[in-house]
Parts: structure tokens; C-alpha cells; sequence
């Protein structure tokens, strides 16, 4: 790029552009689309995939689809063809797709309570707010409290049955319940399960293994038909609060090995630290270890959450009705017949919110971790 | 040296200053308390089971299970067969539904992720899209989009979709030619057997050969000619005693040929693509750990690029890609039991379902229906512990 002048000087000429080659819509097809023969048909075979898949889509999702409420109900049940979504049926049944049976005058309890939740978790995990500690104390220690009286009533609020529990509702009080509860049962059968006493580290991998190495759903089965069997005569629990420790009990197996995985991350160097410095055992797993070892449990246990999450639409199989179940039953109503896609496309999206927005937060987490152990 | 001695016996003096007592006192603590909340329970479960009249134990398999599952592979005839056939029953319909979704979800999975590592923008666009999506909706909304959003909108009967003429699809499930096995059949599993023996004989032949003379011998080509023509020629031999019976329409369904049934296709789709999701994110993770430098080694040693893969990516990418892979097909067959929500006949619907149902043994079926996952899992992590030993870097 340098030139001599007749003075004998360098002059530094300008860049020359890239060739047209490189630069452009058409050096960029052909780069990453074109580059060779078996290539081009790849993106052929892609584009054909495109073309049997996005337009039927957009036809059925919008251009068919019934928007507005008609003079009859049955009008998009009723199989028109070119056939499209049913919209006015989510329309209609919105109330009882994310409440269930929850009486509608009660339902801004919900709204409160789930509020609360999810700014108290955005308080605790996003960067830069104050006051970390308190936003723990009232997640950890309030909340379920406050969550519980909000939702059940009883004194000055008017009781709401559990059984009238349903919906998207359900599975935000089931997955986030199984998540919180669970959480110290993890944490104690990570630790036993790198105890050096013999009898606590059998009985925690035992546990742990045993848990992970059945499905949910017989967890399930034996929260509704196992555990009425083993209450003293007379005493009967709530059909809900059996499933609810059903899924406190299986998820606090993957919570453990998720904590697990975060205390093989911690340098021997930490607990030698501790220990001279004449910590105990606990004090040196709360002060030194957990804290550090959470944190990079962090990602993991999101992982698992999103797990339960999508899980916890098994509760239909023992009769507690949430967010799929309540799409199938709409569909299932006479005034909706035929449906059912209708209803699982609005229960698929809303869980691909959900579930997508929380792994890319993971995903976001997991690099910032990373990064930060780095030497 | 005194004042060592001093503290050790200060620390005797006090059990609960001594680490190893104090270990001891807490794990027997524990060790009681489990003790006691166990007999508790089966106290209580006793007293429970005697008032409703139900008597515990495993008596109850033999008695006849009074029902007809759907879906049988096994023979269960509904006046005679017991209870204990329907779990037999049920355990046959899991396992052959995990083994055809371990085997789909395997061949999809690695397509999948091989096209996120595409060079190719929109294969690698189609493919993270297919991963995010499908991994961030329940398998239990999958399978009932199969069951009821796919399978129930195909045509009736008369109508069936047909592929050349021998394969039919319809709402009744799918319809498809079925192997009759006539005299002289064993012959061709026998030649099967061996020819996979030689085969092998072949390929180790060749690689003592190659490793003493430096020669290459193209094994895999001649081990894969003789599995698939030894068979072949053994049939033509032998007069084929495989003949086909092909699925044909009389009256109101079709006659002749194997069906499968809507809820295993459903179940089976299901499945496979769901898993398929998760086993693409491992191989391609896999394929991504295996340094650039080595690809680059062996083309600097002249290798060609489907060698460079065969000899020097995949046996390094494999050993990442094979313990989680393992832990995906074992999530595979716990996930099967989700079929009970479109009433496929797995262990988990007819048995801790229906049979639990009928003869009120809560405690036996679910006991037992663990019992067998939990059988399956150890059995799959001890073949991937054998699989790591196996595999294990061997370092100087």
C-alpha cells in the first residue's frame, strides 16, 4: 500500500476495495449456500423443506385462522376447509387455560403472587440490583408463605380449594415449589453424597440414584396411590400436596447432582483455606463452599428447572389438571370439537416462551461463569 | 510433643469433640430415624391394606388379569391370562418401543447434528431451529400432537395414503408386508452368523497384515459385502423360504401383512424426534471437542477427508459422545411410559395403570414398575462405566 514518490518519500495510498467477489449478497449465497454441487443441493432440499412447511403453517396459524368471536361458536369447529386455527377458542377459555378453575373475582391473587415471584427471582439473579441479600431472605423465606396464603385464603381472603387449582397457574406453583423445596434437599444429599461417613454417603447415593433411575410419572403413580397408604388411619392429605412432594422428591435428586457438579468445581485449595482457619464442617460448606459452588450451579439448576417445568404437565396422568390438560379438555368441550391443534399449538407456544427464554438465560449464565473461572 | 498429647486426651474425654465418634452418634442417629419412619410405614401401610381387605404380597399375578391390552406382542389370551402376563406383556411393548426409538432417535439425531456443523447457512439455520424448538415444548404436548393433531387427521380405510403399493397408512395405523417363515428358514440366520464372524476374521486379518507389511486391505468393504450377500445367496440356495404376505383391503380393513398400531407410530415419532433434539446437541458438542489441530494433523499426513474423519475426528468425538448419549437412551425409555396418556400399552399403562387399578396392590405394582427401570438404568451404566474403562485415554 505504500508508494515512493519521486521525492524518495513512502505515501500511503488508500485501501483497495475487496473484489466484487468477496463482497455482496451474491459472493455471500454463493459462500455459504452455493460453495459446491452437493452444497447447492443441500440448500435446494432446505429450501424445499421451507416451502412444505412455512406457508401451510402461516396459512393454518393466520390467513385460515378464526380471529374474532362470530354469532356462533361452532363456526370454526365446524371443519371448513381450507381449515385453520381456532383462535377465539383460546379467546374464550384464556380464563381457564391460565387460572383453571380458579374463581374469577380471586384471580388478581395470582396475578400478585406470581408478580412477586418473578420479580423477587429477576431481584436475586439480574446483574446490578441492590440488595441481593434481601431479595434471597423474602424469595427464600417469605415468599412461600405469602404465596401460600395468597393462593389457598382461609383468613381474611375467601378459601380457594386446591382442586380448583388448574392451568398454567398449576404449573408455575408445581414447577417453582418443586424448584424451591428442593433446593436444601439437594444441597444435604450433595454434601452426603461426598461425605466421608459411610452410612450418610450410601444412603444419599442411594437416593439419588435410585430417584433418577425411574421416570416421573411412577413417582407420580405412587404419590397418588402409595402415599394414602402409608397416613396413619384417619389422616388424609390434600391430593395436590401428595403430588407436590412427589415432585419435591424426584427434583431434589437432579438438584443434587446439579450442586454436586458445582462442589467438584471448587479447588481443594478452598477447603483447606477454611479448615485452617478453624472453620467446622458447616460453617465451612456455608461461608466458603456452597457460595462459590452455587454460583456456578447457577446454569444447571435453571437446566433442571425448565426440566420440571415442561414435567410437570405429567400431572394430568393423576388428575390434576394444568395448562395441557386444560387445552385438551377445551378441545374436548361439544362447542369446540376439533380443536385439539388449536389448543396445542397456544400450550406449545406459551411453554416455548417460557422454557426458550430460560435456557438462553442459562446459556448467557454458563458463558459468564466461564469466563470468570478462567485463570 | 506434651502438649500434642494433652489435646488428644482432652479430645477423649468429650465424644462429641471427637470427629470419629461424632461421625458415628450422627450416622446412627440417621440410621435410627429411617429405621423408624420405615416401620412406621409399613405399619401403617398394614393397618391400611388389612381394613381395605386387600392382602399384600405377589399372589396377586397369577390371578387372572381379566382385561385385553391392545397392543400385544407376546400370546395373552383375555379368559386365561394372568396379571403377570400383562406385566410381561407391558415390559415386551416398552422395550420394543425404546429399542425402535433408540435406533430413530440415534440415525435422526446425528443428521441433525452434523447439519448444525454445516457449512451451509440454512441447513444450519433448519437444524439449530428444529433443536430449539423441539426441546423447549413437553414431550407430552409432542405426543398427543402426534396422536391427535397427525395421526387421527389421516385418511379412513378405503382412503389409505399408500407407498408402492404394499406399505398403506391410515387412521387404523400403519399397514405393512409381514415375512412368513416357511421350511429351511434357519439357514439364513446361520449364514447371517457367519458371515459376520468372517467378517470380523477378515478385518483383523487385515489389520495385523497392514500393521506388519505396511499393505492396506480394503476390510470394510469386503466384511460389509459378505453380511449383506452370504444371507443372500443362502436364500437363493435354500429356495427362499422367506416369502411376504402383503397387507391387502377386504371388506372394511385390510387382510394379510403386520400392522402397527396409531398410538406405537405416534409414540414412536414422538420419541424419536424428541430425543433426537438432545442427541444432536451431544454430537455436535462431541464434534466440536475434538481440536482443530488434529483435523489439521492428520490432512498434514496426507490422509484424505473421509479418513481424517473415520480415523482421527470420530474415534475422538465418539468417546465424548457416548456416555451422555447413554443417558439419553436411558431418558428414552423412562419417557415411554408417557404413552399413557394416548393409552399405548407400556408397563407404566397396563400395569402400575390398569392392573394396580383393578386389584387395589398399590404398593406391589409401583414397587415393581420401579424396580424395573431401575434395573434398566444400572444395566446401562454399567455398560457405560465398562464403556469409559474401555475407551479411557491411555496416557504415559
Amino acid at each position: 500500500m505504500a508508494d515512493i514518490t519521486a521525492s524518495g518519500q513512502h505515501v500511503r495510498q488508500p485501501d483497495l476495495p475487496p473484489p466484487a467477489s468477496e463482497v455482496g449478497v451474491v459472493s455471500w449465497l454463493r459462500k455459504n449456500l452455493f460453495s459446491s454441487l452437493p452444497n447447492a443441493a443441500l440448500t435446494l432440499l432446505g429450501l424445499y423443506l421451507l416451502y412444505v412447511i412455512v406457508p401451510s403453517l402461516v396459512e393454518w396459524a393466520f390467513i385460515y385462522a378464526h380471529w374474532v368471536e362470530g354469532v356462533n361458536n361452532k363456526e370454526c369447529a365446524q371443519a371448513d376447509i381450507p381449515a385453520g386455527a381456532c383462535w377465539t377458542m383460546i379467546r374464550a377459555r384464556f380464563g381457564i387455560l391460565m387460572y383453571g378453575f380458579y374463581p374469577p373475582p380471586e384471580r388478581w391473587r395470582v396475578d400478585l403472587t406470581f408478580v412477586l415471584q418473578f420479580a423477587a427471582i429477576g431481584g436475586l439473579l439480574i446483574e446490578g440490583v441492590p440488595y441481593k441479600k434481601y431479595w434471597a431472605i423474602f424469595l427464600f423465606g417469605v415468599f412461600p408463605f405469602l404465596a401460600f396464603y395468597l393462593l389457598l385464603g382461609g383468613i381474611g381472603i375467601p378459601l380457594v380449594e386446591t382442586s380448583a387449582w388448574g392451568g398454567l397457574m398449576l404449573n408455575l406453583v408445581l414447577a417453582t415449589t418443586g424448584i424451591v423445596a428442593s433446593l436444601p434437599i439437594g444441597i444435604l444429599l450433595a454434601l452426603g453424597r461426598r461425605s466421608k461417613l459411610p452410612i450418610i454417603r450410601l444412603l444419599s447415593v442411594a437416593f439419588i440414584e435410585f430417584v433418577r433411575g425411574v421416570p416421573l410419572i411412577t413417582v407420580l403413580f405412587m404419590a397418588s396411590v402409595v402415599f394414602p397408604l402409608f397416613m396413619p388411619e384417619g389422616v388424609n392429605f390434600n391430593k395436590l400436596l401428595r403430588v407436590v412432594i412427589g415432585i419435591i422428591l424426584f427434583s431434589a435428586a437432579y438438584i443434587a447432582e446439579n450442586v454436586r457438579g458445582g462442589l467438584q468445581a471448587i479447588p481443594k485449595g478452598q477447603y483447606e483455606g477454611a479448615m485452617a482457619l478453624g472453620l467446622n464442617y458447616w460453617k465451612m460448606n456455608a461461608l466458603v463452599v456452597l457460595p462459590q459452588a452455587l454460583r456456578i450451579a447457577i446454569p444447571s439448576i435453571v437446566n433442571s428447572f425448565i426440566g420440571l417445568f415442561m414435567d410437570t404437565t405429567l400431572v394430568n396422568v393423576v388428575g390434576q389438571i394444568e395448562l395441557l390438560g386444560m387445552g385438551l379438555s377445551s378441545a374436548r368441550d361439544p362447542n369446540w370439537l376439533g380443536t385439539t391443534n388449536t389448543a396445542l399449538a397456544f400450550v406449545s407456544l406459551v411453554f416455548f416462551i417460557f422454557c426458550f427464554g430460560m435456557s438462553r438465560y442459562s446459556q448467557y449464565l454458563e458463558r459468564k461463569l466461564y469466563t470468570g473461572h478462567k485463570r | 510433643m506434651s502438649a500434642a498429647g494433652e489435646i488428644r486426651t482432652v479430645e477423649s474425654h468429650s465424644l462429641w469433640r471427637n470427629e470419629f465418634a461424632r461421625g458415628i452418634i450422627l450416622q446412627a442417629a440417621v440410621a435410627v430415624a429411617l429405621l423408624a419412619l420405615t416401620v412406621f410405614l409399613v405399619h401403617n401401610t398394614a393397618v391400611n391394606l388389612a381394613k381395605r381387605g386387600i392382602a399384600s404380597g405377589f399372589g396377586f399375578l397369577e390371578n387372572v388379569a381379566g382385561f385385553q391390552p391392545t397392543f400385544s406382542l407376546i400370546p395373552f389370551d383375555l379368559a386365561t391370562s394372568s396379571n403377570g402376563r400383562v406385566f410381561l406383556l407391558g415390559l415386551v411393548n416398552t422395550l420394543v418401543i425404546s429399542a425402535f426409538g433408540v435406533v430413530f432417535a440415534t440415525l435422526l439425531g446425528f443428521i441433525v447434528g452434523i447439519a448444525r456443523l454445516s457449512q451451509n447457512y440454512l441447513i444450519r439455520k433448519l437444524a439449530a431451529v428444529y433443536v430449539d424448538v423441539i426441546r423447549n415444548i413437553p414431550l407430552l404436548a409432542q405426543i398427543v400432537f402426534w396422536y391427535f393433531g397427525v395421526l387421527s387427521t389421516l385418511p379412513n380405510v378405503r382412503q389409505s395414503l399408500s407407498v408402492v403399493g404394499v406399505f398403506f397408512l391410515n387412521q387404523r395405523g400403519l399397514f405393512m408386508p409381514a415375512p412368513i417363515l416357511e421350511a429351511g428358514f434357519w439357514m439364513i440366520p446361520v449364514a447371517l452368523v457367519i458371515a459376520i464372524v468372517a467378517a470380523i476374521i477378515v478385518h483383523r486379518w487385515a489389520h495385523q497384515r497392514q500393521m506388519l507389511t505396511g499393505q492396506p486391505f480394503p476390510s470394510l468393504s469386503v466384511g460389509f459385502s459378505l453380511i449383506i450377500c452370504l444371507p443372500l445367496l443362502t436364500d437363493l440356495v435354500a429356495g427362499s423360504p422367506i416369502s411376504w404376505s402383503l397387507p391387502e383391503l377386504k371388506g372394511f380393513n385390510f387382510q394379510g401383512g403386520m400392522s402397527v398400531l396409531p398410538e406405537f407410530v405416534a409414540l414412536l415419532l414422538a420419541l424419536s424426534i424428541y430425543t433426537a433434539a438432545f442427541i444432536a446437541e451431544i454430537v455436535r458438542s462431541g464434534v466440536q471437542a475434538v481440536s482443530h489441530g488434529q483435523t489439521e494433523a492428520a490432512r498434514a499426513l496426507g490422509l484424505r477427508s473421509s479418513l481424517t474423519t473415520r480415523l482421527v475426528v470420530l474415534p475422538q468425538a465418539l468417546r465424548v459422545i457416548v456416555p451422555p448419549l447413554t443417558s439419553q437412551y436411558l431418558n428414552l425409555t423412562k419417557n415411554s411410559s408417557l404413552g399413557v396418556i394416548i393409552a399405548y400399552p407400556d408397563l407404566v399403562s397396563v400395569f402400575a395403570g390398569t392392573v394396580q387399578n383393578q386389584t387395589g396392590q398399590a404398593v406391589e405394582c409401583v414397587a415393581i414398575t420401579m424396580g424395573v427401570y431401575l434395573v434398566i438404568s444400572l444395566l446401562i451404566s454399567a455398560f457405560m462405566n465398562w464403556y469409559n474403562k474401555h475407551i479411557a485415554l491411555v496416557e504415559r
